[in-house]
Parts: structure tokens; C-alpha cells; sequence
């Protein structure tokens, strides 16, 4: 009991090791084990690989982007199939890669920071996850079907998404439907496992911000997740039955498509960050070796720009026409957005302030994605004064923006998570000279990406051409060799994984010394089945 | 001694980088034009001004940042403190950029005002946005033409060096008067496009079944380039917008010599064309609209763009041949060309793909039969 944190006073969580073994022999072996398995470890890691996948494939079609962009003119590809590429790199890594990343990192943290047994809802946690492999092979076929692959942009806007689409686009709709189901369900597991399975004298106000912020975003795709099964079930009914929802011809709105996709859309961008949110503010207390600052903040700050979220949704259609009071509104809206977001960012710093630092690689990502994403939030905010948006909408300075808060956002927090917890996961460190050059690799890679795309923007690239004028050619040389340089750095992070996994220096049940949380109180690796006696969680006084 | 030589050797690459990089970097345009309108010079000032306030708020919250990552390092045996809230700070960082923002929402609310208020033009132009070229109509004035990309296939293909204005010149630029206040009324008859002029912050969707409007008033003469911003198939990469400001005078007579065409035209309908004229009024015709889907050598891309050489349900029924390129395919990316073309251009048009590649009918479509047809 001497080595537990002082924050928290357990019982018994020792007894779950070795309670362990005694499942063992129930269970399917093979490939069975992991199609059947209904542990929220084991869904985790499933949810995580496939994750992985995603991003790898997702990536290879950002690099074929890329190839093309690297000179003015057209080398590799022809505009038809650039197009299929950058559509499908935008679906394949919003839907495949990045909300499955941090639904695999729920499963497996959720649970033991809370001091739950497992999920509350174990066989759709299976039903939830095999969905997505059926979603996502379904999409990645459209790439094989006569018409190829959807080529509308991952906004699909109609009336190019419907009367003018490929035949595949049917297939396209089905896949985000059953994708759409996936995410429903697995945020009422979420839900479910938080309200209802927290350790006995575990409040609210005392979970992690990490459970906080998927107990909001949860919330925030069951809000929204039906809105995009509407949208698309609309489009079904023109492409396939003669309706006219979306069709001017035939009486219908073109920008009634953009209002309903956005008012998903936007949400769907919180959805993306808020666990990073959560993520990041429980790896710098830890390496600050400094309680968060703020705690109370941080939870109303979240909730807010989860409100918020709703009421934003037209600046993505500041050019399309809107009448002046609702540009007007939505200016004001967004612009109100960067106030609780900022109380974050100084929360974050105040922490780091007279802590303790040290910065083993998870919370190298952490400080890279604090500064980086708060770049993305100052394009964020200079996007919402409307009429500077009129220049800036659909160009490059568009594309940098979502980058910066999006990937040394989003996935650097998804990075930054895998560092802190694959000693939980695995019983081992990973490999601290190769996390460190995967770090710098990345950080240097990003920047050489996506920090150009915000002049060639400003001079007037806009987004989506497969071909440009001569002025942009420098910033789009550079922007390619920081693609490859990040994108192929990334081997270099499924290495480092894949090493981890087999070997490497062990870990202790509490791998980091400033780690709080109650995930540290079960061994390394954590056993197949945890806190099967629920901990008794005493909370730090505040 | 070590560690300097290290950050000496580090300080000359790194400088010699900048050099090598920055020498062609700073013959790049690095940020939003100025524009050559009193609104593109409030857009831009506005710009610069939420820039400076971004960079000011990153100076401080990244100083403070990097200072206390330097200051308390645990390797140099820093000591964590254990204060975790402390309501004034909070109150003042929550409340202190709830000012800037409402001092920043302020002159954005000038200028969107101004921008809204498309009141009292001087003159109308009707701008439609089709796969993939831009249509012009001077409403009131009957002269309307299509702006369609310049450059050549060969540039774009790398098979010929690339010109100074490569994917931003087109066949007919938009000739606007300096000085006055000109409307435009935007809509499209496809998919959504964005037109946009960087130099004369415009940049407004045109959506069908829409009608929006924006306006400009050019203050400098000169020829303003940019490009459609909104993703709409394929050759959404190339689809230019050029403007053409001039003086009053050089506009009229402009104006006046384009009406004179559009005359000239309008009385070429009645009369007989022969196979050869239409054959090459066709081919141009055809190499400005309808190559970039159905193929200059009318092989099409199947399924989306079917071919039009050998194509035997074509040759077999001209009446349909007809109602297509008239009335478009509805439910398909085939639209209608009975305003965008005049008679004589789809008689041109058919009489082309009816003999062009090996497709050899004999057939001649005049532009009486398609003007008559069109009177219905």
C-alpha cells in the first residue's frame, strides 16, 4: 500500500491479478479470440490497430496528394483520381483513423480510470468495433468500382455528391451509415460505463479529464451522428429514387445540404479534439509532477465549447449567401468559441508553471500539441472574422488550419497517449531514443507540411486542385518534402510499437513517478481483467 | 569548447538553409493582397490586424510556456508547488479576451455591412458558373459570352514550357469599368462554384437554383486573376477568373464592338452554312465546352462521360443528338446548352461530333433548323 499514490487509498486491487487466471480456459483462442471477445482491452487494442491501419492507408493517399502537388503541372495522376484521393484521405482518416483512435484509447482507459470491471455494455462493445472493418473495406472498394471512389471532397456537397457522383456513392452512404452506427453505439457504452460504473465515492468532479471530455463528446455524437445519417439517407433518395431534396431542378436546396452536413460537421470537429483535450490535461500534470490547474475550469471550459459547438455551424458557409444578420450571428458565435478554448491553453500553461518538468516523449507530444494547436486556433480565429473570410475560405490557409488542430492537434494527443500508456498496456517502455526521434521527426515534418500552406493560401491557392499557377510552387515543393519526411516517419512509430509490445525495459505498476490516476494502481500490464472488486476511491480535498 | 562548436556548425547550416531556401521563397507573394477596392483594402487591414493581435497573444502564451519549461526542469532539481486554482487569475484571462474579441467584432461588422450592401449599381453582370468555365451576361446590354481556361493542354502536361500566367488566363476576360459600382449576380447551372478575385476580395458562391449577389468597385485599371474556390469536378483546378478593369471609355467602346458581334451572329442564323464552316466553327465549339468531359478526340471517360466517336445510339437518332446538347440529361452531369450557346453554335457543335472522328454521317445541322426549334 506504501507504493500507491497518496491521492488515492485502494482496498484491494491486488486481488485482480490474480483473479486472472481463472477465466483463461473459457476462452476462444486464434482469430476467434478476437472476433468474440467482448473485453474492453482486448476491443481496445482491436480498435487501436485498426486505427493504425487507417492512418497508414489514409496516409499513403495524403503522399499521393502530395506527389501531385510537388511541381506545377500534371505528373502521377489525373485530376479524376486526385480528386478520389483527396476525398477519400479526409473520410478515411476523420472517420477511420482518428475517431476510432480515441474510441480504442476510451475502451481501454475509461474503464480503468474510473475503477470499472469492463464497459457496462461488453457484446455491442464487439458489435461497435466489427462494424468498422465492414464500413471502411466497404469504402476503400468504391477505389475498385467503374466511376471509382467518391471524388466530392470528404464535405461531399451536393448537388456534386448526388447528381453528379459516381456510381459508387451508394456504396460511399452505406458505409458511413454502418460507420455512423458504430459511433453511436460505442458513445452509449461510454456513457453508460461513466455514469454508472465510477468506483464507489468516485463524484463527477473527481473523474479524470480525460473521462470528462469523452463523457461530453459522447454526448456530442449522439447529437450529431443521426444528422449525418439523415443527410446522407437524403442524398440516397436522390441519387436512387428520384427525390429532389438537394436537386435546384426539381425544387430542392443545394445549401440546405451544407446547413445540415455543418450542423453535424462542427460538432464532429469537437468531437476530434475534445478527448485530446482530455488526454493532454492528464500527461502534463503528470510529467509536471504538478496537480492540473484549474480542474473545475477545464470541465466547464469543455462543456462549453461543446455547447457552443451547436451554434457555430454557417461559418464553414460564409461565402455560400447567407443573409447578413446570420453572418453577423455566426461571426460572433465563433468568435465567443476562442474564450474557452484559451482558458484551456492557460490552464495547461499555468500547470506547467513552478511544476517539475521532465520530457519523456509522451509529454514532448503533449508541449507540441499545446503550442501547435493553439496556432491552429489563432488561424481559427482570424477564419471567424467573416469578412477576412471571404479571402481565406476554401484555400490553403483553410487546409492549414484543420491540419494544425487536426494532426499535431488530434493526432500528436493520440501519439502523446499511446507514450504514456503502452507501459500500462504492454509492461514495457517503449524505446526512448526512437520515441524521441519519432518525435522530432514528426514535430519538424508537420510544420515543413502545413506552416507553407498558410502562405500559399494567403496568396490565393485555393483547395482542392490538383494543378497550380507558378507562384505557389515553392511553398508546394516544400509542403511535399514535409509530407514524406512526416508521413514516413511514421513507420518509424509502428516500429517503436511493434518493439514495445515484444520486449523492452519493464515497467512498474506506476510507470511514470508523477502519475496520478487509477490506472497506475493495477500492475503493468494491466491483467486481462481489472478492479473485478470495485477500488474504494477516496478523492484529494479541494 | 565542444558544445560551441557544435552550435557554430548548427548556426552555418542553418543559415546557409535560409539563404538557399529563402532566395526563391522571396520572390513568392507571402499574404492576402491589398486588393485594388476600398473593401479588399478594409479586408485586408482587418487581416492584419487579427494577425498582430494572434501574434502578440502567442508572444505571451508561448513566453510563459517556454519560460517555465526552461525555469523548472526537473533535471535541474525543480521543486513542484501544489497550487492548482486561484479564481482572480481565472476570472481575468476568461474575461480579458472577451474584450479583444468584442474590440475585434466591431470594425468586422463595418466592413461586413459595407460588403452586404450591393445597393445603387452603376451596372449588372450575370455570372454562371458551369463545368468548368465561367458565363458572363451584362444584363440590359445583350453581350454575354463564356470565359474559358487559355493554357494550354500541352503546358499542363508538361510537353511545352509554362507561360507567365499558367491556368490563370482565359479566351475571354470580364471587362468591368473602373470607378463604378458593378453588381454581380451570381448563380450556376451544375454543380456549386465560388467565384473569386483575390485583388478584389470577392469571393461568393454560385449555387444553382440561387441567385447571389456581391459587388465590386475597381479602383485601379489592370487584369485581375483567380480562380473558381469551390470543389466542382473534375477541372475544378481549372477554371480561371480574369478581370479586365479599363477606363469608362475603352469599356464603352468595348461594349459597343461586342454588340456589333452579337449582331453580326444573330443574322448568321438565317442563313445557309456550308459543311467545311460549320465543321471548323464546331471544332472550336467543341474544344471550348465540351472536351474537358467527353474527350478532344470524343472518346469520353465512360461511365461518367460517354464517348461520342463510333457512338452508334448517336448516329442513329439525330433528333436526340439534338434535345441532348439542348436540353441536357437530367439526373446526369450533361447540362443544357440552349442559353449558353447560340444557334449557330450548336448547329456548329452537332454538325461537328456527327462527322468528327471516323463518326463520318454526312449529316449537316443549320442553325435555322436549332433556331427554329429554339423559338418553340
Amino acid at each position: 500500500m506504501a507504493s500507491l499514490p497518496p491521492k488515492h487509498r485502494l482496498q484491494s486491487s491486488a486481488a485482480d491479478s490474480a483473479a486472472t487466471g481463472q477465466h483463461e480456459h473459457h476462452r476462444p483462442r486464434g482469430l476467434m479470440r478476437w472476433v468474440l471477445t467482448t473485453n474492453h482491452k482486448e476491443i481496445g487494442t482491436l480498435y487501436l490497430i485498426f486505427s493504425l491501419t487507417m492512418f497508414l492507408i489514409g496516409g499513403v493517399f495524403a503522399l499521393v496528394v502530395r506527389a501531385e502537388l510537388f511541381q506545377p503541372g500534371l505528373q502521377l495522376v489525373q485530376p479524376e483520381f486526385f480528386n478520389q484521393m483527396t476525398t477519400m484521405h479526409g473520410l478515411i482518416m476523420v472517420f477511420g483513423a482518428v475517431m476510432p483512435a480515441f474510441v480504442g484509447l476510451a475502451n481501454w482507459m475509461v474503464p480503468l480510470q474510473i475503477g470499472a470491471p469492463d464497459m457496462a455494455l461488453p457484446r455491442l462493445n464487439n458489435f461497435s468495433f466489427w462494424l468498422l472493418p465492414i464500413a471502411f473495406t466497404l469504402m476503400l472498394s468504391t477505389l475498385f468500382m467503374p466511376g471509382g471512389a467518391p471524388n466530392f471532397g470528404w464535405t461531399f456537397y451536393a448537388p456534386l455528391s448526388t447528381t453528379y457522383a459516381p456510381p459508387s456513392t451508394t456504396f460511399f452512404i452505406l458505409s458511413l451509415h454502418i460507420a455512423g452506427i458504430s459511433s453511436i453505439l460505442g458513445a452509449i457504452n461510454i456513457i453508460a460505463t461513466i455514469l454508472n460504473l465510477r468506483a464507489p465515492g468516485m463524484r463527477m468532479m473527481d473523474m479524470t479529464l480525460f473521462v470528462w471530455t469523452w463523457l461530453i463528446t459522447a454526448f456530442l455524437l449522439i447529437a450529431v451522428m443521426p444528422v449525418l445519417a439523415g443527410v446522407v439517407t437524403m442524398m440516397l433518395m436522390d441519387i436512387n429514387f428520384g427525390t429532389s431534396f438537394f436537386n435546384a431542378g426539381g425544387g430542392g436546396d443545394p445549401v440546405l445540404f451544407q446547413h445540415l452536413f455543418w450542423f453535424f460537421g462542427h460538432p464532429e470537429v469537437y468531437i476530434m479534439i475534445l478527448p485530446a483535450f482530455g488526454i493532454v490535461s492528464v500527461i502534463i500534470p503528470t510529467f509536471a509532477r504538478k496537480r492540473l490547474f484549474g480542474y473545475a475550469s477545464m470541465v466547464y471550459a469543455t462543456a462549453s465549447i461543446a455547447i457552443l459547438s451547436f451554434l457555430v455551424w454557417a461559418h464553414h458557409m460564409f461565402v455560400v449567401g447567407l443573409p447578413l444578420v446570420a453572418e453577423l450571428f455566426f461571426m460572433y458565435s465563433t468568435m465567443l468559441i476562442a474564450v474557452p478554448t484559451g482558458v484551456k491553453v492557460f490552464n495547461w500553461i499555468t500547470t506547467l508553471f513552478r511544476g517539475s518538468i521532465s520530457f519523456e516523449p509522451a509529454m514532448l507530444f503533449a508541449i507540441a500539441f499545446v503550442v501547435l494547436f493553439t496556432i491552429g486556433g489563432f488561424s481559427g480565429l482570424m477564419l471567424a472574422i467573416s469578412p477576412a473570410d471571404f479571402q481565406y475560405h476554401d484555400t490553403y490557409f483553410v487546409v492549414a488550419h484543420f491540419h494544425y488542430v487536426l494532426v499535431p492537434g488530434a493526432v500528436f494527443s493520440i501519439m502523446a497517449a499511446v507514450y504514456y500508456w503502452l507501459p500500462k498496456w504492454t509492461g514495457h517502455y517503449p524505446h526512448l531514443r526512437l520515441s524521441q526521434w519519432h518525435f522530432w521527426l514528426s514535430v519538424i515534418g508537420v510544420n515543413l507540411t502545413f506552416f507553407p500552406m498558410h502562405f500559399s493560401g494567403l496568396a490565393g491557392m485555393p483547395r482542392r486542385i490538383p494543378d497550380y499557377s507558378l507562384q505557389f510552387a515553392d511553398f508546394n515543393m516544400v509542403s511535399s518534402i514535409g509530407a514524406f519526411m512526416f508521413g514516413l516517419s511514421q513507420l518509424l512509430f509502428v516500429v517503436i510499437v511493434i518493439m514495445c509490445v515484444r520486449g523492452g525495459k519493464t515497467a512498474p505498476a506506476k510507470a511514470w513517478d508523477g502519475a496520478e490516476d487509477l490506472e497506475w494502481t493495477v500492475p503493468s500490464p494491466a491483467p486481462l481483467h481489472t478492479f473485478e472488486h470495485p477500488p474504494q476511491y477516496r478523492p484529494v480535498e479541494h | 569548447m565542444r558544445i560551441r562548436h557544435v552550435w557554430m556548425t548548427a548556426g552555418m547550416l542553418v543559415a546557409a538553409l535560409m539563404t538557399g531556401v529563402s532566395g526563391p521563397l522571396l520572390a513568392a507573394d507571402w499574404n492576402m493582397p491589398v486588393g485594388v477596392t476600398d473593401v479588399s483594402r478594409e479586408v485586408h487591414s482587418l487581416h492584419m490586424t487579427i494577425f498582430w493581435i494572434c501574434v502578440v497573444i502567442g508572444v505571451v502564451v508561448f513566453g510563459a510556456m517556454f519560460y517555465s519549461l526552461f525555469r523548472y526542469r526537473h533535471s535541474q532539481g525543480a521543486k513542484a508547488a501544489t497550487f492548482h486554482e486561484h479564481t482572480t487569475v481565472e476570472v481575468i484571462w476568461t474575461a480579458l479576451p472577451l474584450l479583444i474579441l468584442v474590440g475585434m467584432a466591431v470594425p468586422a461588422t463595418a466592413t461586413l455591412k459595407k460588403m452586404y450592401d450591393a445597393s445603387d449599381a452603376d451596372l449588372d453582370v450575370m455570372v454562371t458558373g458551369q463545368q468548368w468555365r465561367w458565363h458572363y451576361s451584362y444584363l440590359g446590354e445583350d453581350v454575354e459570352f463564356t470565359s474559358n481556361l487559355a493554357t494550354p493542354r500541352e503546358q499542363i502536361t508538361g510537353d511545352s514550357a509554362k507561360g507567365d500566367h499558367y491556368l490563370l488566363e482565359v479566351d475571354e476576360p470580364l471587362v468591368l469599368p473602373v470607378g463604378k459600382k458593378v453588381r454581380l449576380l451570381l448563380t450556376a447551372d451544375d454543380v456549386i462554384h465560388s467565384w473569386w478575385v483575390p485583388e478584389l476580395a470577392v469571393k461568393q458562391d454560385a449555387v444553382p437554383g440561387f441567385v447571389n449577389e456581391n459587388w465590386v468597385r475597381i479602383n485601379e485599371p489592370g487584369i485581375y486573376r483567380g480562380q473558381c474556390a469551390e470543389l466542382c469536378g473534375k477541372d475544378h483546378g481549372f477554371m480561371p477568373v480574369v478581370v479586365e478593369a479599363v477606363e469608362q471609355e475603352q469599356f464603352d467602346t468595348w461594349l459597343a464592338q461586342r454588340k456589333e458581334a452579337a449582331a453580326q451572329e444573330a443574322q448568321g442564323v438565317d442563313r445557309e452554312w456550308s459543311m467545311d464552316e460549320l465543321m471548323a466553327r464546331g471544332e472550336q465549339v467543341y474544344g471550348s465546352i465540351c472536351a474537358s468531359c467527353h474527350q478532344a478526340d470524343g472518346s469520353g471517360l465512360p461511365p461518367a462521360f460517354p464517348a461520342l466517336a463510333g457512338n452508334q445510339a448517336l448516329l442513329d437518332d439525330p433528333g436526340r443528338h439534338v434535345d441532348t446538347v439542348v436540353n441536357g440529361v437530367s439526373g446526369s452531369a450533361m447540362p443544357a446548352f440552349r442559353t449558353t450557346l447560340n444557334p449557330v453554335e450548336i448547329a456548329a457543335v452537332i454538325t461537328y461530333e456527327r462527322n468528327a472522328w471516323g463518326n463520318d454521317s454526312g449529316e449537316v445541322t443549320q442553325p435555322a433548323e436549332i433556331a427554329a426549334m429554339l423559338a418553340e
